[in-house]
This record gives C-alpha cells, structure tokens and sequence, in this order.
C-alpha cells in the first residue's frame, strides 16, 4: 500500500524513536497532549508509547467529537426520533452513546424508533428524497472536518426545495476548546494538566490551516505541532515539540505539510460560513459551556434547522454518576483512574462517551493498551 | 424436504416467478417446488428415499454435529452465495473439530415474492459446493414466511461427521509455547461483502474467500496428528477467534502484525472503510494451533495443499492469567488484540 506503509515502516520508526531518545533531556519530563481522538487511536494501535523514552508522557484530549457531545443534546436526537417521530440520520458510533439513563439511540431504535445509520450526509439526503411523508433530521456532529460536508447538504437541499429534510446541528470548533482546557475555571476544581505542547489536529487544519492555532500557541505559551495521523506522523511530531520545548520555543510549526497550508482550505471555509455562524456558548461534554466554540444554522437556512423546526423539551439530562469522562476529556486523569474501567465499563457496555467511540481515550485504552497495566501479572504468570 | 408425489406432471414454470404463500402450505406447490428446484439439483440416494429423514446406516467413530443459520445481505456477492456459504460454514464446523463431515441437512425460510430464479441459482450453487466438499445434502425442509417478515432467503443447515478416536481437538487444547499458524489472507470474505453492499467499487475485485476446508485438515492432520486447536475465523475474524481460544485455554498469546497474511488490495480496503483486517470475517480460512516442535511439519504439509499455499506462523502461545492477545505492531510497538465491540461492521453473515 504506497503512501500508507511508508508512514508505518519499523526502520524509520526506529531511527526517529533514536533522534528522540538523544535529544530528550533525562532531568526534565515531557507532558504532550494529542488533542485528536484520531492520534490517541494511532498512539495506541501501534504501540507508539513503547518507541519514546520514559520521560515522553501522552496526555490524552477532548477531540474525539462522539465523546465531547453533552448527554443533553444526545437526549435531545433521541426526543426527536422518539416523540417527534422523525427519521433520525446519524453516524455509526453515535448509536451507541448513552444518554440519560442509559438510554441511547440504539435503544430507541430497538423500541421503535426509526433510526438510521448512515455513511455521508448525501446518504440523508437520498432518505428525504425517498421518503417525502416523513420528517428526515440528520444528526450532525464532529469538529470543522466535518462541517463542510453538512453545509453541502443544507444548501442542496434548499436548492432542491427539500421540505422534509433538516439538520440537528451539534458541530464544535477546536482552537477555543483548546484554550478552554488551560485557562477555564473548572481548571481549578478538576486539577491542573501538566501540558509541555500540543499535537495539533490534522484533519480539521486541512480545513482551517495552522494559522488559528498561532494566537494559542502565542497567548498560552505552548508549542504546537500540527501532526498527521500516522504513527510516524506522530513520532516526527514528537521530536519537534521535544526541540521547541529544549529551545525554550513556543511555535505553531506543521509536520503535516503534505496535506496542510497555513491558510487551509478557502473554499471550504467560505461554505461554512456561508451556512453556520458562532454560538455564543456550547457546553461540551467534560470541558463545560465553552464560549464560542461552536456552530448554529443561520437564519437564512433557518428552514432546515431542526431546532427550529422541532420543540425539543428542556430536559434534566443526566451523565451516569462516577463516571470520569469529565476528567478524561481534559487529560486530568487516565482511563485506569476510573473505578468503572474495565469492569463495568467496556467497549461492550459502555457506561461513558469516552468508551464509546474507537477514538475515545478508554475505548483506545481498553482494546489495544490494557496489557500495560498488567505487565507484572503477565511476568509472574510467565514464571 | 420430502420427495414430491412423481404423479404430479405440472412444471415448475407453471409457478415460476416468485415465491408465494402456496409454497409452504404442503400442497402440490410446495411439492413442485421441492421436485423441480431442491430435489433435481442436490439429487443423492439418501434424499431419493424419499422419506421425512433419511437412514444414514452406520458408521463406526465418534460423532460430531455442527449447526449453523445463514442470514447474509447481499445473497449473492463476489466470489460467493448464501447458499455455497451456507454448505461451506458447516462443513468447516465439522472439519474444525478434527472430524470427517458426512451429511449435510439444510432447511430454507423463504418470503413471500422471493423471485424462483434466484431460489433455483442458490441451490444449484449450494449443490455443486456440496459435491465439491463431497458432504451430500440428505434432508430438508421448506418454510415461506410472508412479505416483509424475512429478509429474501435464510438457509439453516446442520452438518454431521465423524472423528477418530485418537483426534482431540479443542479450544481449550492451547498450551504455552505453541505456535499458531493461519491457513491464508485474512479479511477477504467480509471486504467482498462489504465492497457489494456498499457499492465500493475498489479496482480490484475481491472475492469471498468461501471454501469447504475438511480436505485441508485431513492433510494436515495426516501430517501432524496432534493438532491442539482448529478454528474457523467467521464473525468477528481473526482477533475474536484468538480471544475466543485464549480463554478457554486460559492463556495468553502473542502475535506479529507483519506475520498476518493480508492481501494488499484487503488492507487499502480497510484502510479506506477504517477497519482493521483482523477484525474482518473470513469463510475459507482457519487457525490451527499445534506443539512448536510439530510447526514446521504442519507449516509445510499446509503450504503443500492448495487450500494453504499462503499458510503463516503468525505467533506463538504465552502464559497470561489475563488471557490477553497482544502483538507486535509493524511500527514496533505493542498492542492488545481485542474482540471487536459489538458490531464493527454491518451484519455479514
Ligand atoms: S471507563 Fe467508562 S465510565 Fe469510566 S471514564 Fe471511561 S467511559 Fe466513563
């Protein structure tokens, strides 16, 4: 596979796992959030702790866009599928989720509720067009990588005159989420994430560019680095904030060149904001209500938003108690430091968001890293 | 599936078109229907009887019995059909157990509308993959259910074989030290199903890998009578058979992800769909697991039969309470090989 493997390979691995080892400093420590539910996922699915040195720690972020969704607004989709009676579009993993009580839309679906998962906004479309009786609400999640595509399909379908079809609109932007977790005022009660730099988000900087990230890096003092999504992306990435943080830098630098530009991609950038404007607030799921840090349909397709289309009640929505997505979500606390991990709490039977998706720190943590904390039990039984 | 009345002259073409109500209520349609379609194109001398089971005499050895439902969309797809599928899941059931499958029995659930072409093209497809296996289909029996309550064809068919008195063959057989070897490329069966189902159109076909693999193990079992485990990684592939096996045996494994055989177009597949091939199901493929001084022996007398040229030792089995699967990633990294979570892919099979 050209163009993968290469990002793979165990030579360059080693070599870059090398640069890393001489360049790190032995007296000091390394605390790097990948704020990419997607790098968490590489980290783990091939092992990448296992290259750096003892003093490189990962600290997991919020930006898997499945587990940041507050139990309310997933509340709500199941209200529309439920009371509403709509044909509620989602994205596999948010069948899942569970919402107050444990209820999620897989459960809905199970009682009745016509709930379909699809693939691409276009396949919500292609329901509407099919099903002109019925209401159709695509369930749009995700940070800027995926705002485009549901931008497309809102102005299709006003093109089309679709008056069947609307969107639930839950899309949340990354660079005020990342300022949230270091200067928000929960900071002080959930305790303070030691943060030496960042792996940036590659996707969503294929949209918006570096750029956003250089007032971050300026304002808070920390390096960034926008990392792709190969397990070597992130090896390469590592070694460049090791050097930042050794030269006393706090940069936004690109490792992603291959794909990234520092002003991102214009088009697609003018077509959201030609259908979403800024929420004032949103309240994301572990980080609180962070001020504008996400999108709401304009008025001018006020049409095809759900919101406006649909009354959705005002719910006491309520996250299962000891749960410690919260605290995960932020990189206050590992996935191990949740009582429910592993016992309770699986990819099986998730209780929390973060179990939920693959990209979640304990869905990553549970399927391909929990040997890690039974290491001494594995050599005691090998003896 | 019992003989049709042989006074009845009607043809099939008479009700050719779809299946209807009539085709299950046991009247002269149903008889037609079982002459001209099941009868004629899975004809042996047990289902010539003509009775409601068939007497299948003797044998001397243990028996083995595996039953197994076929719920497959599409019903037809690349390299394969529910109904050489349904032939081909059963018979392996069998062979994985170390035995020699004899019999087959296979019952359709039929809806109402399912067009009879398509019924006809899945037994004669399921009437050469049992003849290819050499496992006649010696009973049956035919249900129709109607519109909108069954999902085109369900076949459930159940499979007998005997085994020898010296085989022991189990999951729970795994011991520490143990190699374990795959008899192919992992992932094909359920890409190909997936590529149809969602019309991917990748540049290369890739075809079911769906095959009886009872000829496999009787060389391989010829050559290394003390097998330890065989399996078939179906549903939930690769990675859910290794778990499945770690924890009956209570042990721990470990395998090299560059060790796993994976096509190349499978891999860009998954690549593209975002899943991991060892996750993905395979219909013509299997795991055995045997003494590390008898690998090299099974390795070679695997490689050797057609079935098993791209036969792998992909690891080796470990002490682990935990029972964990891990392996060494292609980066050099190392990484839990987990069951997937309830489903990582639509239903396929
Ligand atoms: S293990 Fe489960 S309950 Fe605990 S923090 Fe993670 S998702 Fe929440």
């Amino acid at each position: 596979m050209k163009f993968v493997d290469e990002y793979r390979d165990q030579e360059l691995a080693r070599t870059v796992a090398a640069a890393i080892a001489a360049e790190a400093d032995p007296d000091r420590n390394y605390h790097f959030m990948e704020f990419c539910g997607g790098h968490t996922h590489a980290i783990f699915r091939y092992g990448v702790q296992d290259l750096m040195p003892e003093n490189v720690h990962f600290v997991h972020g919020p930006g898997c866009p499945v587990c940041v969704l507050p139990v309310s607004r997933l509340d709500d989709a199941v209200e529309l599928a439920e009371r509403h009676g709509v044909i509620l579009c989602t994205y596999g993993d948010m069948m899942r989720v569970p919402g107050t009580k444990q209820r999620s839309l897989i459960r809905a679906k199970a009682d009745g509720a016509d709930v379909r998962m699809v693939y691409s906004t276009l396949d919500a479309l292609k329901i509407a067009r099919e099903n002109p009786g019925r209401q159709v609400v695509f369930f749009a999640i995700g940070f800027e990588t995926t705002t485009p595509p549901t931008a497309v399909a809102l102005k299709a379908a006003e093109a089309e005159g679709l008056r069947n079809f609307s969107v639930f609109c839950n899309h949340v932007l990354t660079p005020s989420a990342i300022s949230h977790i270091l200067e928000s005022p929960e900071v002080r009660d959930l305790g303070i994430v030691k943060i030496d730099g960042f792996l940036g988000p590659s996707h969503v900087s294929s949209v918006i560019g570096s750029q956003p990230y250089e007032f971050f890096a300026e304002e808070f003092q920390k390096p960034v680095v926008i990392a792709g999504f190969e397990p070597l992306d992130v090896m390469q990435s590592v070694l460049m904030l090791i050097r930042q943080v050794n030269d006393g830098r706090h940069e936004v630098e690109n490792e992603y060149t291959r794909v990234v530009t520092e002003e991102g991609n214009v088009k697609a950038q003018a077509l959201v904001s030609d259908v979403f404007e800024l929420r004032k607030s949103f309240a994301w799921r572990g980080l609180g209500t962070v001020p504008y840090s996400a999108l709401r349909i304009r008025d001018a397709y006020a049409d095809f938003d759900a919101e406006k289309r649909f009354e959705l009640s005002v719910k006491a929505s309520r996250e299962a108690k000891s749960c410690e997505c919260p605290s995960i979500l932020r990189g206050v606390k590992k996935p191990t430091d949740c009582k429910l991990f592993g016992t309770t709490c699986t990819p099986q039977s998730p209780i929390g968001s973060c179990m939920v998706s693959s990209e979640g720190a304990c869905a990553a943590y549970w399927t391909y890293g929990r040997f890690r904390d039974q290491q001494p039990a594995k050599l005691e039984a090998a003896e | 599936m019992t003989a049709a009345d042989p006074k009845l002259a009607a043809d099939l073409s008479r009700v050719r078109g779809s299946v209807d109500m009539t085709h299950g209520a046991g009247g002269r349609a149903m008889a037609e229907l079982i002459r001209d379609v099941f009868h004629k194109h899975l004809a042996n001398d047990y289902l010539a009887q003509g009775n409601d089971g068939a007497l299948l005499g003797s044998v001397s050895g243990r028996l083995v019995m595996a039953a197994d439902s076929h719920v497959i969309s599409p019903l037809f797809f690349p390299g394969g059909d529910i109904g050489a599928l349904s032939v081909h899941g059963t018979v392996n059931d069998v062979a994985m157990m170390g035995a020699r499958p004899l019999w087959l029995s296979a019952s359709f659930i039929m809806e109402e509308g399912f067009p009879l072409a398509e019924l006809e093209k899945i037994v004669v497809s399921m009437a050469l993959a049992a003849r290819q296996a050499g496992v006649p289909v010696v009973t049956g029996d035919t249900k129709v259910v109607e519109k909108g309550k069954g999902d085109g064809v369900f076949i459930s068919t159940t499979g007998v074989g005997v085994l020898s008195e010296a085989t022991d063959i189990s999951g729970s057989n795994a011991r520490p030290g143990d190699a374990i070897i795959v008899s192919g490329t992992m992932g094909d069966h359920g890409i190909a199903i997936l590529s149809k189902r969602e019309h991917l159109d990748f540049e290369t076909e890739i075809l079911s890998d769906t095959q009886p693999l009872n000829d496999l193990v009787a060389a391989m079992l010829a050559a290394v009578p003390g097998i330890r485990v065989l399996r078939d990684p179906t549903r939930g592939g690769l990675s859910a058979t290794l778990n499945e096996i770690a924890h009956q045996s209570k042990v721990g494994m470990v395998i090299g992800e560059t060790a796993v055989p994976v096509k190349p177009e499978v891999a860009a597949a998954c690549e593209l769909l975002g899943l991991d091939p060892l996750n993905v199901a395979n219909e013509g493929k299997l795991i055995a697991i045997c003494g590390a001084d008898d690998a090299a022996i099974l390795l070679a007398a695997m490689r050797s039969h057609p079935k098993g040229l791209d036969a792998a030792i992909i690891g080796e089995v470990v002490a682990d309470k935990h029972a964990l699967v891990t392996m060494r990633t292609r980066l050099g990294g190392m990484r839990v090989v987990d069951w997937i979570a309830g489903e990582q892919l639509p239903r396929i099979c």
